[in-house]
């Protein structure tokens, strides 16, 4: 099948059933994804399809054809998104695993959310656990994203 | 006065010239290192890696880590420590993983390993002393160069500066390399510190969000394959029957191999080995587990509990007093298994040649990794080689003293006589045992006139984790697992009690068990912060008076309470209508930490809005860091504290991921301040002491609201 990552098209040979998951990550390298349980119960593997954040390891790859899947890799090379920026201003980050799914979740509230509330955020972050525990600075550095995409 | 360090003497720092060009700091083994010194005769390889500081011709200075990453930031505060003697360009530094060698061993445990939250404690002379050195030497060098004195040189910001004239210290590193060794080092006093005690931000923010940070599942290499692996349901079950027919047809699939911990479907990526597994028709053995019940297990508990038990500790008579008193307060507390579900599920890649053996690994615990694969494999430690990637998340679960999931990946590799990464499931995980034990204490206690208390008798019952280990020895004094019984038997409340006891029974079940972060602290500061807290209200005192009390002579407690009373206002605010507060401090690895929740009951859930905390850690060498650290070890308790828990039913752990193995999200979150108390003591432990808390202050806040003493975790409040 093919499947355009990022603005690339890629070939790739698969199931139709192999969840987008994983043939992003063992078919055609974007590692940046990441599997924490593979049930839509931890959000790490959260992906956009035409900017819509799905749940790669349920979302079967044969479903992201002929849409635009972007990954954290496709969001900025160089850490120059405004949601990168307050990620790093706040410094959030402690073991990183999660932290892919939760800067894509963050990037679609946003984008429906420019100016989200606590509860919005709660709403659409509840979704991507942290065991690190980062959730305090996750909810204060997207309301810092929020104000950086304004300015 | 500034601490004169002389090298010499010590003979641990050496500098090197690097290939290529450059000035190598790198330590020699201390001989007395049991582990490494092991290694070390065994050890014919003409190199053996040693370097934690590498300064190059380009002015890049880079800091191997003795340490692991998992989120704790010590790939920022280890360099700050080097960069703070060195007085280096910060922009400069560059961060690597060191790989498994005796050099790199734990100057307290010696062998090489992250855990017992004392990275910073037992790093803080080395790195700084190894950034010292760097510096005396460029500036020697510098001197010569100039011809100038060396006290006529000074350092800033990676060049040697004397009167107008400069040099770079990439300039600088082909002479220094060649210089005879410093006969000592100093090292800067805390009042010119210009890094430690002020916030760094990380360094490994960059990597961490933009999908480039290499955790050990990304490992990719040709060749390199990837294996599940279906492991007995039941503890101590083993293989009967294999029937490998329709996994072999799943596409993908490449083999099908017995492993001693069960059956690897080893295939082209991971969905093709899962899907393969699924397939797999397997007959096991029960084993003796086949009966595992924990409900069972805990009368069992309850009934030791009951019985005479080793003696840890006493002073006077508690029995006598107890016999003799009128009222005694008698409570019974439970905690339950919990997996650690690290974020990352556990995986390691390895690649066995006929000389050597590679590994690519998040790991808590390199020498045991490095021993194991040596002995699987028949080559010698020192020929396997340990990648440490990223971890995402340890929590202890990566540090297992057999290193079991290092031990199975290499068994699957040399099976399949190819490079494998075995990957876990979640399912694997919470199902795959190592766990925080169930524990159950049974406390009587009297209180004396003054209702402070006059008699204690503790009895502990739950499993030892160094039991059975190689750390047994080291670790278990007659009988006793010291991690069984840390923060009840040391505890600073029981040293103000005439007559106490505590008594100890290890039961052993079958379920493999492991620390989880704060070890035995999880359960003990629960039982003993919640019943301090009890006493307090019968004894009709307000529980922060009542800790000051019998707190009195332990300054560092001390100091944490009244900083979290003070920051949450404690005798001049109220908490809004329908909230309470309760209180806990506890110490644990060396540090001390109190924390104050503001909860309240929403649809008879506990809701928890606020925690202020207070740490005493010595010096804080990255504050923010600190704060972070707080943060997350109340995350990570409150999950406990409200939601985890693991059951056994014949035999079988009853949950299997986040949908039934709950951990705290992100809208359960409290508002965390965290605040950090002044001192100049040196470093002492942050990454765990902040879980310990965070229990008893919930349940405590619990007791104010509804009167409801809650004393089984997870607390669940009845309606
Ligand atoms: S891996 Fe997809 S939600 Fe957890
Ligand atoms: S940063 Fe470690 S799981 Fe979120």
């Amino acid at each position: 099948m093919k499947l355009r990552v990022n603005g690339s098209e890629h070939e790739v040979t698969a199931a139709a059933d192999m969840p987008l998951l994983w043939v992003l990550r063992d078919l055609i390298g974007l590692t940046g994804t990441k599997f924490g349980c593979g049930i839509a119960q931890c959000g790490a593997c959260t992906v956009h399809l035409d900017g819509a954040p799905v749940r790669s390891c349920v979302t079967p790859a044969s479903a992201a054809e002929g849409k635009a899947i972007t990954t954290i890799e496709g969001l900025s090379a160089d850490g120059s998104h405004p949601v990168q920026r307050a990620w790093t201003e706040i410094d959030v980050v402690q073991c990183g695993y999660c932290q892919s799914g939760q800067i894509m979740s963050a990037v679609a509230l946003l984008a429906a959310k420019p100016d989200p509330s606590d509860a919005d955020i709660d709403a659409a972050m509840s979704g991507n656990i942290c065991r690190c525990g980062t959730y305090q600075r996750v909810r204060a550095a997207v309301h810092k994203a929020a104000e950086l995409a304004k300015s | 006065m500034n601490a004169v360090i002389p090298t010499s003497r010590r003979d641990f720092l050496k500098q090197t010239a690097l290939a290529g060009g450059g000035l190598v700091i790198a330590f020699v083994v201390p001989a007395a290192n049991r582990f490494a010194h092991a290694q070390e005769t065994a050890a014919a390889a003409p190199f053996v890696p040693n370097a934690f500081l590498r300064i190059a011709a380009d002015d890049s200075i880079t800091v191997l880590l003795a340490h692991s990453e998992m989120g704790q930031g010590i790939w920022t505060s280890l360099p700050m420590l080097i960069a703070e003697e060195l007085d280096a360009d910060w922009s400069k530094l560059r961060v690597e993983h060191a790989p498994a060698a005796p050099a790199y061993a734990h100057a307290m445990f010696g062998m090489q390993m992250t855990g017992g939250s004392s990275t910073i404690s037992s790093e803080f002379d080395r790195y700084r002393q190894a950034g010292a050195m760097a510096r005396a030497l460029l500036v020697q060098a510098a001197a010569t160069r100039l011809g100038v004195a060396v006290t006529d040189c000074r350092t800033e910001s990676g060049k040697v500066i004397a009167g107008e004239q400069s040099l770079r210290y990439g300039e600088l590193v082909d002479d220094a390399s060649k210089l005879a060794a410093p006969a000592s080092v100093i090292l800067k006093e805390p009042k010119d510190w210009k890094l430690i005690g002020k916030s760094s931000r990380r360094l490994d923010t960059p990597e961490k969000i933009t999908g480039r940070a290499g955790f050990g599942i990304d490992v990719r290499f040709e060749g390199l394959l990837t294996a599940v692996v279906l492991r007995a349901p039941i503890f101590g079950g083993s293989v009967k029957s294999v029937d490998s027919k329709a996994a072999m047809l799943v596409p993908g699939v490449r083999r099908v191999i017995q492993v001693p911990s069960g059956v690897a479907v080893v295939a082209d990526h991971y969905w093709a080995a899962k899907l393969g597994r699924d397939a797999l028709a397997v007959e096991w053995e029960p084993g003796p587990n086949a009966g595992l019940d924990s409900e069972a297990m805990r009368l069992q508990f309850r009934e030791l509990a009951a019985s005479e038990g080793l003696q840890v500790t006493q002073a006077g008579d508690a029995p006598a007093a107890l016999s003799a008193a009128t009222a005694v307060l008698e409570a019974e507390y439970v905690v339950p298994y919990l997996a650690h579900a690290p974020m990352e599920p556990l995986n390691c890649t390895v690649k066995i040649d006929a000389d050597a053996c590679e590994i690519w690994t998040g790991t808590q615990f390199q020498t045991m990794d490095q021993m194991v694969a040596a002995q699987i494999t028949g080559l010698k430690p020192e020929q396997v080689r340990i990648n440490t990637t990223f971890l995402g998340g340890g929590f202890g679960r990566r540090a297992t003293p057999v290193s079991d999931f290092v031990t199975e990946a290499v068994h699957v590799a040399k099976e399949a006589g190819a490079p494998v990464k075995t990957v876990w499931s979640r399912e694997d995980d919470i199902r795959g045992g190592y766990y925080r034990p169930m524990y159950l204490h049974r406390a009587r206690v009297v209180l004396g006139e003054d209702g402070m208390p006059s008699a204690w008798d503790h009895s502990i019952v739950g499993q030892s984790i160094l039991a059975g280990t190689p750390f047994e020895p080291m670790m278990v004094k007659d009988g006793i697992d010291g991690t069984s019984i840390e923060g009840v038997a040391d505890s600073a409340y029981l040293k103000a009690v005439a007559n106490h006891r505590v008594q100890l029974h290890s039961p052993r079940t079958g379920i493999p068990v492991l620390w989880w972060r704060s070890v035995g602290h999880t359960h003990t500061a629960f039982v003993m912060e919640t019943l301090v807290d009890e006493l307090a209200q019968r004894a009709g005192k307000s529980p922060l008076e009542y800790r000051r009390q019998l707190l009195k002579d332990h300054p560092r407690h001390l100091a944490a309470l009244n900083l979290a009373a003070e920051k949450i206002a404690w005798d001049t605010s109220k908490p809004l209508m329908g909230r309470a507060r309760g209180i806990a401090v506890h110490e644990s690895f060396g540090s001390v930490v109190a924390e104050i929740a503001e909860v309240s009951i929403e649809r008879g859930q506990i809701r928890v809005h606020r925690v202020v905390a207070a740490i005493d850690c010595g010096v804080a060498v990255n504050p923010d860091g600190v704060v972070a650290q707080l943060e997350s070890a109340i995350a990570f308790g409150l999950g406990a504290a409200l939601y985890s828990s693991l059951s056994f039913k014949e035999g079988r752990v009853q949950e299997s991921n986040f949908h039934d193995y709950r951990v705290l999200r992100l809208s359960e979150m409290p508002l965390i301040e965290a605040h950090i108390v002044a001192s100049s003591a040196p470093p002492s432990g942050v990454g765990e002491p902040g879980t310990p808390p965070i229990a008893p202050a919930v349940a405590n806040a619990v007791a104010a609201l509804t009167g409801q003493r809650l004393r089984e975790l997870p607390l669940r409040p009845t309606a």
